[in-house]
């Protein structure tokens, strides 16, 4: 069972990394019709680095499906969803944390995937290897990168 | 039909063309003819199964930039046509135990297989299941030639499978979906509107509730399959329609299915049932 004995050992980083802050874990995510108030982390969030995510075909390829004109410096915005310009105006940090985490609470049967989530899945994969997940998956995003993107959100005001 | 004497225009002007075109969202309005003979059905009223979701159904080529339109509808400029004549060698070629080629059963492919693209995949009697025309193809190297069976979606197979798509350009794509078909279909229907992966995607979000818009720098059409096999640009080879859908799958961050597997038999008969009344295209040219 490598995969509990490797749950139990970051458990035990966790409770021994005294500078660690206690992380939300995907599947304790507290959601109030689609909000979530609590900060994942406790740690705030980074906008430049949210920005990057935002952008980055790497990290949550925001932009695939979104257009969002601060990111213009970036080639080839998607129009699926909305616009994210004045996301942070129409939407509080606790909304926007639920959205990025899972908008499926948000959104019923959106199109958006849930970036902090690890169960529930019709046969999940190994990233975009087309294999089977293995003991290494986990959300799209980490509790901190999600608190990045929403901090990076708060700023788009119109 | 603004497009129509791009053709004329030489190859220099048409990828200059390419440059200054920009990425529009809807499907270009255009017509298809190939070889200035061949007009293809490139948009079709929806079949009936289709008609509470869709009016009409729409072949990828309208969704692809103006150079890519124009290499299709000549035979020379089709890359793909390199793998047909590369089928057809195979097609005359004898091989396994009973030193028999394709052609000493069958005689010219432009006669013998002209239709045959068009209505598979179908349900066999001796099969017992619906199969492919890779799956028949297989059954004769086995059977009849005492050949070994070539991979699904091996090179071998898009070859020969691109001649014989090629022998029924132009005619509309009829998939049968009732009748002993009909269970497959079903299974097939509900695969294209499952979710999968992480990304919790089916092919009906991208493919039915999208088509026309922008997925980053990809232009979403229908996810039709009557251009198949499809030379890509991107790639540059043929493609096999098995290919392709483990592609989508695997772009969902899914475990995907494999080539020639039953659910994407399943698949392939229904996404081939939504371009009922569509033109066979292929061998066709994406990007
Ligand atoms: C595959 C498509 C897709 C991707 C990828 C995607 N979204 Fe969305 N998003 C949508 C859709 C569609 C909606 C509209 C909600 C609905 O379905 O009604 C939406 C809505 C939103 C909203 C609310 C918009 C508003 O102001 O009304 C926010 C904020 C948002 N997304 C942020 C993000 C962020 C941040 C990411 C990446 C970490 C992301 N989205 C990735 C499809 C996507
Ligand atoms: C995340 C979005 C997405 C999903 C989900 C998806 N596809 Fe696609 N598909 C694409 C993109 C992008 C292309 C390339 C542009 C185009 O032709 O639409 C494509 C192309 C295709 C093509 C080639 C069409 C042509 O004319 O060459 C087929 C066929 C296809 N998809 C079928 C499917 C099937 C079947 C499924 C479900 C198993 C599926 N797709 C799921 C994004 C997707």
């Amino acid at each position: 069972m490598k995969f509990s004995s490797a749950t139990a050992f970051l458990a035990a980083m966790t409770l021994s990394g005294a500078a660690m802050a206690e992380e939300v874990t995907p599947t304790a995510v507290m959601y109030d019709e689609g909000s979530v108030s609590a900060s994942l982390t406790g740690v705030p969030g980074d906008p430049a680095n949210g920005r990057m995510i935002v952008g980055s075909k790497k990290f949550g390829n925001c932009i695939a499906c979104h257009e969002v004109t601060d990111l213009k410096d970036q080639p080839f915005h998607g129009e699926i969803g909305p616009t994210l310009d004045g996301a942070g105006d129409r939407w509080s940090a606790a909304e926007l944390r639920g959205i990025v985490s899972n908008a499926k609470l948000m959104f019923e049967g959106t199109m958006m995937p849930a970036f902090y989530k690890t169960e529930g899945f019709v046969r999940p994969g190994n990233a975009y290897t087309g294999k089977a997940a293995d003991d290494t998956f986990g959300p799209i995003l980490s509790a901190q990168q999600i608190e990045d993107v929403v901090a990076y959100l708060a700023t788009l005001k119109e | 039909m603004k497009n129509r004497s791009l053709k004329v225009i030489g190859g220099v002007a048409a990828s200059l063309m390419l440059v200054v075109t920009s990425l529009s969202a809807e499907p270009v309005d255009d017509t298809l003819t190939v070889n200035e003979e061949m007009t293809l059905v490139t948009r079709t009223a929806a079949p009936a199964h289709l008609s509470d979701i869709m009016d009409e159904v729409i072949s990828g080529w309208h969704f692809r930039g103006t150079e890519t339109r124009a290499m299709q509808a000549d035979d020379f400029d089709n890359p793909g046509m390199i793998f047909v004549e590369a089928g057809e060698d195979s097609w005359n070629t004898a091989e396994g135990s009973e030193g028999k080629s394709c052609a000493d059963c069958h005689g010219d492919a432009a006669d013998s297989m002209k239709g045959v693209r068009a209505t598979y995949p179908k349900f066999s009697e001796a099969a017992g299941k619906v199969i492919t025309v890779e799956n028949q193809v297989n059954d004769c190297r086995e059977n009849r030639m005492g050949a070994e069976k070539w991979k699904y979606a091996g090179g071998d197979m898009v070859n020969m499978t691109a001649l014989i798509a090629s022998v029924s350009r132009g005619m509309p794509v009829n998939v049968a979906i009732d009748g002993p078909a009909k269970e497959t279909w079903e299974l097939g229907k509900e695969l294209y509107y499952t979710r999968t992966g992480q990304l919790e995607l089916s092919c009906a979000n991208c493919h039915e509730d999208n088509y026309g818009n922008m997925i980053r720098a990809d232009h979403l059409s229908q996810g039709q399959i009557n251009g198949f096999p499809v030379y890509r640009l991107k790639n540059t080879k043929l493609n096999s329609v098995h290919a392709r859908f483990k592609g989508c799958v695997r772009d969902t961050r899914a475990e995907t299915y494999s080539p020639g597997s039953p659910e994407f038999v399943a698949l392939e008969l229904y996404v081939a049932s939504r371009g009922n009344g569509l033109s066979v295209e292929g061998p066709s040219v994406r990007n």
